[in-house]
């Protein structure tokens, strides 16, 4: 876990990562950084350099500050907020329902249906719209209940130690050995093909996921209570409960974010296979995975019935990737990849 | 060390126990192989009765998994629901789901170590952007949009073009092949794009792994000191460097494995592999479901393999660093 850093040095530093290898030294500033990367903070680089008034900023700014500077997770952002925006406000504004049926069968993107429609008359860009909106608040519920569930277990078991610990990490073991999507279908079948809400499907997911960000936070938490604030707060007699909500949650919470985002993605790729084989969202509902499905049969015929909605599932997921990578290097800067 | 692997290979039976247990709960409690007997008017219900009987339906849950687990433990998989032994079934599956696994494993793991060592020996280069945009892109794709790109628009162009069928898309074979060489090559043939969809959703991630394993590395101590004793860059990169970025690869692969086996379930269902992803999924969903001894069957097996492949992994990976200890 990062030592919060008493002050911001370049964060010319946190994009260009380390030098070219073999590069001749290393300037603990990013000096050394090949030409042609940007300086994006010529201002606060002076101002390490020079030594002189380096005015305190708060970690939350000093985390905005590099996530303002990552391009790509603004791109992802911009792209996130421009879908978001597409699949909740656009159907409000379009004159099809995804479970309405046209006069159209089997026609090519046009004014009128600007995705085309399928060999039933629906008109794919309200499927996509609503397939769109569901595959997101689905993603965006597993991560609050992974995220939430996980980081409780995983604080409880990294904390106490003992037999939380055991028993959590057995669990995980588990399911470590078996597929994660075949535990997915086996729990999918027995729930989806009666009740094919979303929020099932949801469910199941967060079922599987809350895993991974307990094992994550019962790490983060095991090398936290090792530490000399830490333990400093125990000889002056705080309370377990002040010490985990007020020193180790909030130390922990950047790869706990970052991986909360990462989860929406992962999420939004594992619901739409489980779709994708029928086992996610049922018909008349419609699904990214669920459209990517139908496409496939009339593929050779009719391939923008299978291009638009993959198209959209792809820019989705590439989204929140990147903005899961700026976040990274944002809260979280000593674990990231470097880029 | 063969401590070591024993008592890994205890544990593993433990958790292989448990999972089993509460899995095969769940699944026969998912539903009713017989509901469509029993829909059906023509069947009388000592039909009905009869195959409960031979099902053991008409035992409690708990006994139910007992005779599985001895069986089980004697090598016998049990029954299907249509009345086949589950194993000689199996073997012959696993066979064609590893023509397909095996191949596309080792190729991602040589293109991603490949492309990874590359993109960090010349960071920021041209070639370094190629690899990351293309990683991002796979990474974000899912694994059966990629099949069906290459099943439904790369493959029928390509046969359309050359005229005869060069990339089959349905099935791991022709049946009727005879041969060695033409089973071969018929075998390669239809390999060829279920093992490209295994390998791009695979590679992506280890490419980025072995890319940042690669510059941690590259950034170290000791390389400085290999290249300021004036050892050539090439014996740097490849001796020094090179050697000691393999290792966190190891744990990454042998964790992905189980990634790989669940997207071969997807894979033989896109492409018509007869192999077990796709025996499993039927019996999971098919019409006489829950088939309990199939997904059963299936389930152990692939755990079997998984929890072997992570003990080879981290033999490998305490043979490749020394300062690793099995105790």
């Amino acid at each position: 876990m990062p030592e919060p850093p008493a002050f911001e040095t370049s964060p010319g530093a946190m994009l260009a990562g380390s030098p070219t290898p073999l590069g001749g030294p290393v300037s603990p500033l990013g000096l050394g950084q090949p030409a042609g990367v940007p300086q994006p903070d010529a201002d606060a680089l002076a101002a390490s350099q020079a030594g002189l008034t380096i005015k305190a900023r708060s970690q939350f700014q000093m985390a905005y500050t590099r996530f303002i500077h990552h391009k790509m997770a603004l791109i992802g952002l911009g792209v996130f907020v421009a879908i978001l925006l597409f699949s909740t406000i656009g159907p409000l504004f379009w004159h099809y329902t995804y479970a309405q049926i046209t006069s159209q069968f089997g026609t090519g993107p046009s004014l009128a249906h600007p995705f085309g429609t399928d060999t039933i008359g629906h008109d794919l860009f309200a499927e996509v719209m609503d397939a769109t909106s569901t595959s997101i608040q689905t993603a965006l519920v597993v991560a609050a209940i992974a995220t939430g569930l996980g980081t409780l277990i995983g604080a409880a078991a990294g904390y106490y130690g003992k037999w939380a610990d055991s028993v959590l990490m057995r669990f995980t073991d588990l399911i470590l050995i078996v597929p994660g999507l075949v535990i997915l279908l086996v729990l999918a079948n027995t729930v989806s093909k009666a009740i094919g809400n979303w929020l099932w499907i949801a469910l199941i997911l967060s079922a599987l996921f809350w895993t991974y960000l307990a094992r994550l936070v019962r790490g983060v938490f095991l090398s936290l209570r090792e530490r000399e604030f830490i333990e400093a707060e125990h000889a002056i007699g705080a309370s377990s409960a002040r010490i985990i909500l007020r020193h180790m949650i909030p130390n922990a919470i950047g790869p706990v974010i970052v991986n909360a985002t990462l989860t929406v993605a992962n999420a939004i790729l594992v619901e739409a296979a489980l779709s994708f084989l029928g086992l996610g969202i049922q018909p008349p509902q419609v699904s990214l995975g669920l459209l990517i499905a139908q496409g496939e049969g009339d593929a050779t015929v009719l391939p923008y019935l299978f291009y638009f909605p993959a198209a959209f599932l792809i820019a989705i997921v590439l989204a929140v990737n990147f903005i899961g990578d700026g976040l990274r290097d944002a809260l979280d800067p000593q674990q990231r990849v470097r880029a | 060390m063969g401590a070591y692997i024993l008592r890994r290979l205890a544990a593993g039976i433990v958790v292989l126990a448990v999972g089993t247990f509460g899995l095969y709960i769940l699944v026969s409690l998912s539903g009713n192989p017989l509901a469509n007997l029993m829909a059906n008017p023509h069947i009388s219900p000592a039909t009905i009765r009869a195959a409960r009987i031979e099902l053991h339906l008409n035992e409690p849950l708990l006994q139910r998994y007992w005779t599985w687990l001895t069986g089980m433990l004697h090598g016998d998989f049990g029954i299907s629901t249509l009345g086949q032994a589950v194993g000689p079934q199996l073997w012959p599956r696993m066979w064609v789901t590893l023509q397909m696994v095996l191949p596309a494993t080792i190729i991602a793991i040589i293109l991603g170590i490949g492309l990874g060592v590359m993109s960090a020996v010349r960071q920021y280069s041209i070639l370094d952007h190629i690899s990351t945009g293309l990683a991002y892109i796979f990474y974000a794709t899912p694994v059966f949009v990629i099949a069906i790109l290459l099943k439904d628009f790369l493959a029928v162009k390509v046969d359309n073009a050359v005229g005869h069928p060069v990339l089959y898309t349905v099935g791991q074979n022709n049946p009727g092949t005879t041969g060695v060489w033409s089973v071969f090559v018929d075998g390669l043939a239809h390999d060829v794009l279920p093992v490209v969809t295994l390998v791009l959703i695979t590679y992506a991630g280890w490419s980025r792994y072995q890319r940042a394993s690669m510059l941690d590395v590259l950034n170290a101590d000791y390389v400085r000191l290999a290249r300021a004793k004036g050892l050539s860059r090439r014996r740097v990169l490849y001796v020094h460097a090179l050697r000691n970025a393999l290792i966190p690869i190891t744990t990454v692969v042998a964790l992905d494995f189980a990634t790989v086996l669940g997207g071969a379930v997807i894979t033989e269902i896109v492409f018509g592999w007869e192999g077990m992803g796709r025996f499993f999924f039927e019996a999971l969903v098919g019409p006489v479901s829950p088939d309990v001894n199939v997904v059963m069957a299936y389930v152990t097996i692939i755990a079997a393999l998984i929890i072997i492949f992570n003990i080879i992994a981290d033999i490998i990976y305490g043979l490749l660093d020394p300062r690793i200890r099995y105790a």
